[in-house]
Formats: structure tokens, C-alpha cells, sequence
């Protein structure tokens, strides 16, 4: 069966839909009163972000655009230092689409919020005409979690001396999904995931994060170039010790693309007192999806917010945002 | 101006050749050169343009080899 | 290894006269920056990135036809990633693509041919650019349109090669003293080419790989070499010295030389190559695109020639950056000044 325009409509189409897929995959106390607005209680303190989720195909490797929504916002959410709360879902579907494949997606949804310990609490569906490269469904959700009192985190809190801990390897989620579109046939599988329990796990044994960044889209380059900017400090980082695993390397160097600046979804970066930051590449190692996480440089205050890359063979090199789209290079 | 990458040779069917790169396989032509299942090949934009000679692997010794007459 | 650290060592140590090495290929100036190369070298080593991107040379005429191509009803554009971005004379292929022309990226020419017998009904123009290296994937791509009998599928071909170029190179600047030669050029024509170059404009060349080691040693060689004519092959396990003879001849199968325009240098004579006019039929429409529209104040072709470093550019930096780049050398990722921008050279 195919979404159809009679599904936005409002009418009994619409009502079907939600009944027969999204309620039914989203069931918790506030969800099910369908009321206008969800009312839950509050905290004296809330972190809220929104995100949008487009991806082509909306299947990949290790993953689906719905658990890609659910991950996306709650590592936005944790990387302020926020508990993950509640959560909202807007869907806007193509007429055409398959039933089946938004059924499968919306499970994931459910099933990944359920991981990552947040309410689906409201939602929305809108149905849009065919038009060839909407690509069948586009997602928006918002969360909202509760700041615990004494959590503060910035990029601008850097400071000389601090850590900076990668919680894994770089370029998955870019590679699996670029690997399709480019017809290159691997195992690399997105590394989507929610990244709560590395967090709390820091959080609740004391150690002292100064900032905290998920590494998406533009890669660990672009992030670091913020955190440097914000900080006025300097960040070194050493080549050897990020990882990259072989197939998504090789993937990179077929298509003269740079793994820094490859795009993740369930990485994140933090930077820590210097102290703390062995016990907490063991705290993040114990964690799911953290096995990988080492340190693999500094903060100092020796020069203004530069980021430097230093290259196996002995160079360095200046660390910039990415600029443009990050497109492979063939000729 | 040219990304090649060095890879091997995991299957053939005339001039098409499968071939790997750390886990990542492309079909490959393989019209411009020679080739047999486990040759190591160097790909350009999807085509083989020249088979690899583990005689000469370019490691390293074999660099300063080369070199070895020049000083400065 | 002891011995590249000794050659790390000399390389930054060296204080003898400056010299100054061009390496021609794109991918080369990419693997210097990636490497971190320049910072390596003593200050009496300079590298010069030379006009080997082919996304940089490609002149505007050729990218105002593709992008029309683009907005033709039921033609699709098919082309390499980072020509997308390189800007016409008034848009770009991803300006194209937002005013609704249909663009496609790919990783292999190869695969034009599958999307053609899908789409039977669609018509495909392939954006046929680059150097020796390219060429025969593009006589492959044309021996499978005539076996399969492919009727929806044409390249518009910008086909660019070295040895003219770095010929007139030397003729327009007596800035260098030696060149980094093209590896993957080298790997379809052949070291030999190069060792005719060297006697002829009286330099030393030096063939080599994309690693760093393999960079360093291959200016290192070059710095020894200073003042001699001579060659070096440090890239022996795919370069020889007659190249790939089965590649040249799929080649002249299909092409032949022609004179051909670069970006912000002009015509070149006998630097390029084009479909004989036998298959003239598989060609979209290649003949005289030869104008190029600068925009005003780039410099592209003093950058390309060395004759200013990317930074001494009135532009660099300022009205060009990469994500408003003017003139193409900061389009793509192999461009020099791309590459000295994002690396913070010349800050």
C-alpha cells in the first residue's frame, strides 16, 4: 500500500495512518491522550534543539532515516550535558511512498527512542505531491532535556592543557551512505547510534568535561575549528592516533576525500581536564558504541585558535571548517 | 590530477574485473591491461590502467635505492 | 627509518641557493598539503602547484555548454565531483542543478554506460575532462558505446596533455628549477617523456608516488639534482619508462591532438586531444569551446605558471575563498590555491 494525498487530508485517511502506524509504535501515557499539546512536567532548567533529517536512500547500512532523527537530536541534547527528555516528531511524506517502508521507519524510531531513554510525545504528519527527488520522507524532530544544576559545557570552556577524547572511528555513517549513490560495494555500516550511556557514564563519575560536540556532518575538522574559535586556544591533534578503519580509508582515498572531514552520527568529541582524561577513555571504552575512543590531542594556550593537524610523516597541517560539499575528487 | 588506487584483482569476466580495496569493491575495466584474479592493479575513475609489479613494491629501501647517489 | 629522518633533516636544514619545484599534478599539490609538506622544507625549498588540475584548466566555454546541456529537457550532465562547483562565465553545473538542470555525479566514466541502457529513454553528456591518465578510461568508454550500441549517451571532451603545457611553462617563467612529475600521468605515458623533457628545457624531473615519503625523497632528488637535466623514477612498481602501450593505443584509436585552451593561460598549441572526426558522432559538441571569461582581477594563470604564490593574488582570501571561489584554482580540491587556503599557507 502507497501513501496518497487522502493520508494528509486531515480525514479519516490521516487518522488511519497515525492509528495504524505511528501510535501504534509510539505508545507512552503522554502520546496516547492525542491532544493538541503534549503536557508533561518540567525542570527549572531545559535544553531544547530541533533537527531536520533528509537522506537518500532513507534504508542504508546500519541504519534508516527514522533512527537517524531520534539519534541526531538526542546527541544534541547530551552534548549540551542535558538528560534526554522528551521528543517530538514531524514527518512529511510523499504521496507514493511505500506503506510498509514507513512502517519499518517509524518502528525504528520507536525502538531507538526506547534505547536512548526519551518520550515521543507529540508528532505530525503532512502528505506532499510526488515530485521525483524528495526521496518519500523528510523528519523533523525537537527535544527537549533537563540540565542537571551543576552541568555547564562550552566550547569556549577549553583550556591549556585540557584532552581531547574521540569516542571512535571516523567516517562511517559518510562512507555507507556515500558507498550506495557511488556504486561501491562494502561492509561499512553507519555508526548511528545514541551516545547517552558514554555520556552519563562521564557525567556521573565526576569527570570534569569542559566541552562536549557530536562529530556530524562537516567531520571532526569543522568541530575543532569551532571549539578553537571559541576558546582562543590551540588544538593539536596527531594523525596516528585517529582512526579510520581500513575500508572507509581506502573508501577516502578512491574518492580523494579526507576523513576528517567526513560526516559521523554517533561520534562525539570532548574535551576534558588533562587529569581525567585517561579514566575517561576507560569510562567511554566501557560504554556501548565507545569501544574505540582515544585521546588524540590537546588544548593549549600557545597560539590563537588554530587547529593543527599533525601528519604521520612528521608535518603539520592547518585545520580549517569544511568548505563546500565535501565531493569526491576523481580527475 | 589523477586519483589511482592501488588494489586487487577478486574476480573477471572478460574485461570486467572485480576488484578490492581494503573491503571496497568497484567493477572495474580491465581492457587496458593485462590481468589475472589476484593481480595487484591500479585503478583510475573505474578502469585499470596498469598492473603492479611486487618487484618494485615502492617501499621504502627501495626509495633511498634510487637516491642513494644524490646529496645536498 | 634512519634515512628518512636524515633526509627530513636536510630537507629542512638545507641553505643553499633557493630553488624552487613545481609539481604539475593536482593530486600531488592535494598529498603536500595533506602531508604537510611545505612546512618541512627550509625556506630556501619552494613548491610551486602547477596547471595539473584539470578542473582548474578547464576553460568557461566548456562549463557555459555543459550547464546548458544541463537545463535541456530530458538531458542529464554527467560528471566527476568537484567540476560541479567550477563556476562558467555565469554559473556553475550545482548553479544548474538549483535552477533545475539535471546533474549527476559518478565515480567512473564506466558507469555513464549502465545509466544510458537504463534510461533508454533519457540522453546523457558526460563531462570528459583530464589528462593522459583519463583519456583511455574515455577510448574504454567509447569502445562500449559502439559494442553495445549505445545511442543516448555523448562526451563533451576539454582532453588536456602534459608535455606541452610544461613546455610552455618554462618558455613564460624562469622560476623553476625542476619538476615533480605527473605519477599517474607517468603510469599511462611512460618516464621516458619526461626524460625528453628534461634535456629539452634543461631541468631535472622527478617521477614519484602520493606518499609522503615518496614526496619528500622526490624533492629531495630534485634538490640534489638542481641545474641538471637527468630523470628519476621513484614510482617504479606501476611507472615504466614506455608507460602503458595497450592505454596509448586505445587512445589513438579514437583521438587525435589538437591545440587546446587552458583557464587564464589561452591557447596552447597541440595540448589537447579530441574524438577524430570519425566519431564525431559521439561527440556533444567539443569543437571551439575555447573562450574564458576571467573574472576580473583573478589570476589564475600567474598562479598556475608560478609566477605569484596563490596569496599574492589580489583576490586570495578576500573576494576569493572556498566557499565564494572566483577563479578555479579555489574551486577544487586539488586547486593551489584551494590548497594553500584551507592549509593556512600564506597567512
Amino acid at each position: 500500500m502507497k501513501i496518497t494525498m487522502a493520508h494528509g487530508s486531515g480525514g479519516a485517511s490521516t487518522s488511519e495512518l497515525i492509528s495504524n502506524i505511528f501510535a501504534k509504535h509510539f505508545k507512552n501515557e503522554v502520546l496516547d491522550r492525542m491532544e493538541d499539546s503534549a503536557v508533561v512536567p518540567g525542570s527549572s532548567r531545559i535544553a531544547v534543539t530541533t533537527d531536520s533529517f533528509v537522506v537518500t536512500p532513507y534504508f542504508f547500512p546500519g541504519g534508516d532515516i527514522g533512527r537517524l532523527s531520534v539519534c541526531g537530536t538526542v546527541n544534541d541534547l547530551l552534548m549540551s550535558g542535558a538528560v534526554p527528555k522528551y521528543l517530538t516528531c514531524g514527518c512529511i511524506l510523499e504521496e507514493g511512498m511505500d506503506m510498509d517502508d514507513l512502517d519499518k521507519i517509524i518502528e525504528s524510531m520507536a525502538a531507538t527512542a526506547d534505547e536512548a531513554g526519551i518520550k515521543i510525545i507529540t508528532g505530525d504528519t503532512k502528505v506532499v505531491e510526488k515530485r521525483g527527488d524528495f526521496g518519500g520522507i523528510m523528519i523533523n524532530t525537537s527535544g527537549v532535556g533537563f540540565m542537571p544544576e551543576s552541568v555547564s559545557l562550552s566550547p569556549a570552556g577549553c583550556k591549556d592543557g585540557d584532552a581531547l577524547i574521540i569516542s571512535g572511528n571516523l567516517g562511517d555513517h559518510h562512507a555507507a551512505i556515500l558507498s550506495g549513490r557511488m556504486n561501491i560495494k562494502n561492509e561499512i555500516k553507519s555508526d548511528n547510534a545514541p551516545l547517552g550511556e558514554m555520556v552519563s557514564a562521564l557525567i556521573s563519575n565526576g569527570i570534569r568535561v569542559h566541552a562536549m560536540r557530536d562529530v556530524t556532518r562537516g567531520g571532526l575538522g569543522t568541530v575543532l575549528s569551532e571549539f578553537a574559535n571559541a576558546s582562543e586556544c590551540t588544538i593539536d591533534i596527531y594523525q596516528d592516533k585517529i582512526h579510520v578503519s581500513p575500508a572507509v580509508k581506502d573508501f577516502c582515498k578512491m574518492l580523494g576525500l579526507d576523513p576528517v572531514y567526513m560526516g559521523n552520527e554517533g561520534k562525539m568529541i570532548c574535551v576534558v581536564d588533562e587529569a581525567d582524561a585517561d579514566k575517561a577513555v576507560e569510562l567511554i571504552r566501557g560504554a556501548k558504541y565507545g569501544e574505540n575512543a582515544c585521546i588524540i590531542g590537546n588544548v593549549s594556550t600557545r597560539d590563537n585558535g588554530k587547529v593543527i593537524l599533525h601528519t604521520g610523516i612528521g608535518g603539520e597541517r592547518i585545520i580549517g571548517p569544511l568548505y563546500g560539499e565535501g565531493l569526491p575528487r576523481i580527475c | 590530477m589523477c586519483v589511482a588506487l592501488p588494489g586487487r584483482v577478486v574476480e573477471l569476466n572478460g574485461t570486467k574485473a572485480t576488484v578490492d580495496f581494503s573491503g571496497n569493491t568497484v567493477e572495474a575495466e580491465a581492457g587496458l591491461v593485462k590481468v589475472k584474479i589476484g593481480d595487484r592493479v591500479l585503478v583510475h575513475a573505474g578502469c585499470i590502467i596498469q598492473t603492479m609489479n611486487d618487484a618494485e613494491a615502492d617501499e621504502l629501501e627501495d626509495l633511498f635505492r634510487e637516491i642513494e647517489d644524490i646529496q645536498i | 627509518m634512519d634515512r628518512l629522518q636524515e633526509i627530513k633533516d636536510k630537507l629542512k636544514n638545507y641553505n643553499g641557493e633557493t630553488v624552487r619545484f613545481m609539481e604539475v599534478c593536482g593530486t600531488h599539490t592535494a598529498a603536500i598539503s595533506e602531508n604537510g609538506i611545505p612546512g618541512m622544507l627550509s625556506d630556501n625549498i619552494k613548491l610551486i602547484s602547477g596547471p595539473g588540475c584539470p578542473v582548474c584548466v578547464t576553460v568557461t566555454a566548456v562549463i557555459d555548454k555543459l550547464t546548458e546541456f544541463s537545463m535541456q529537457e530530458n538531458t542529464t550532465v554527467l560528471t566527476f565531483g568537484d567540476l560541479i562547483r567550477v563556476k562558467g562565465s555565469k554559473y556553475s553545473l550545482a548553479d544548474a542543478r538549483a535552477l533545475g538542470g539535471s546533474v549527476e555525479m559518478l565515480y567512473s566514466p564506466m558507469d555513464a554506460i549502465r545509466l544510458a541502457l537504463e534510461h533508454k529513454d533519457k540522453n546523457y553528456v558526460f563531462a570528459a575532462i583530464g589528462f593522459e591518465t583519463t583519456t583511455p578510461v574515455y577510448a574504454m568508454v567509447l569502445e562500449e558505446i559502439i559494442k553495445r550500441d549505445v545511442h543516448n549517451l555523448k562526451l563533451l571532451t576539454s582532453l588536456k596533455t602534459m608535455p606541452q603545457v610544461i613546455r610552455w611553462v618554462c618558455k613564460n617563467t624562469d622560476n623553476i628549477d625542476g619538476f615533480i612529475a605527473p605519477g599517474h600521468v607517468a603510469v599511462v605515458t611512460g618516464s621516458d617523456v619526461f626524460k625528453q623533457l628534461s634535456e629539452e628545457t634543461k631541468m631535472p624531473f622527478v617521477v614519484t608516488g602520493f606518499e609522503g615519503a615518496q614526496l619528500l625523497a622526490a624533492i629531495y632528488a630534485l634538490t640534489g639534482m638542481k641545474g641538471r637535466t637527468g630523470i628519476k623514477n621513484l614510482y617504479k612498481s606501476v611507472v615504466t619508462p614506455e608507460g602503458n602501450l595497450e592505454a596509448k593505443e586505445a587512445v589513438e584509436k579514437f583521438f587525435e591532438p589538437c591545440d587546446a585552451s587552458w583557464r587564464g593561460m589561452g591557447m596552447i598549441p597541440g595540448s589537447g586531444m579530441r574524438l577524430k572526426s570519425e566519431y564525431a558522432q559521439y561527440d556533444a559538441g567539443s569543437y571551439g569551446l575555447d573562450e574564458d571569461h576571467m573574472p576580473p582581477g583573478c589570476s589564475c594563470a600567474r598562479v598556475l605558471t608560478g609566477e605569484i604564490a596563490p596569496n599574492e593574488c589580489p583576490l586570495f582570501g578576500k573576494k576569493c575563498t572556498p566557499e565564494d571561489a572566483h577563479g578555479a584554482c579555489m574551486v577544487s580540491t586539488e586547486g593551489s590555491c584551494y590548497n594553500y587556503y584551507i592549509s593556512g599557507r600564506g597567512n
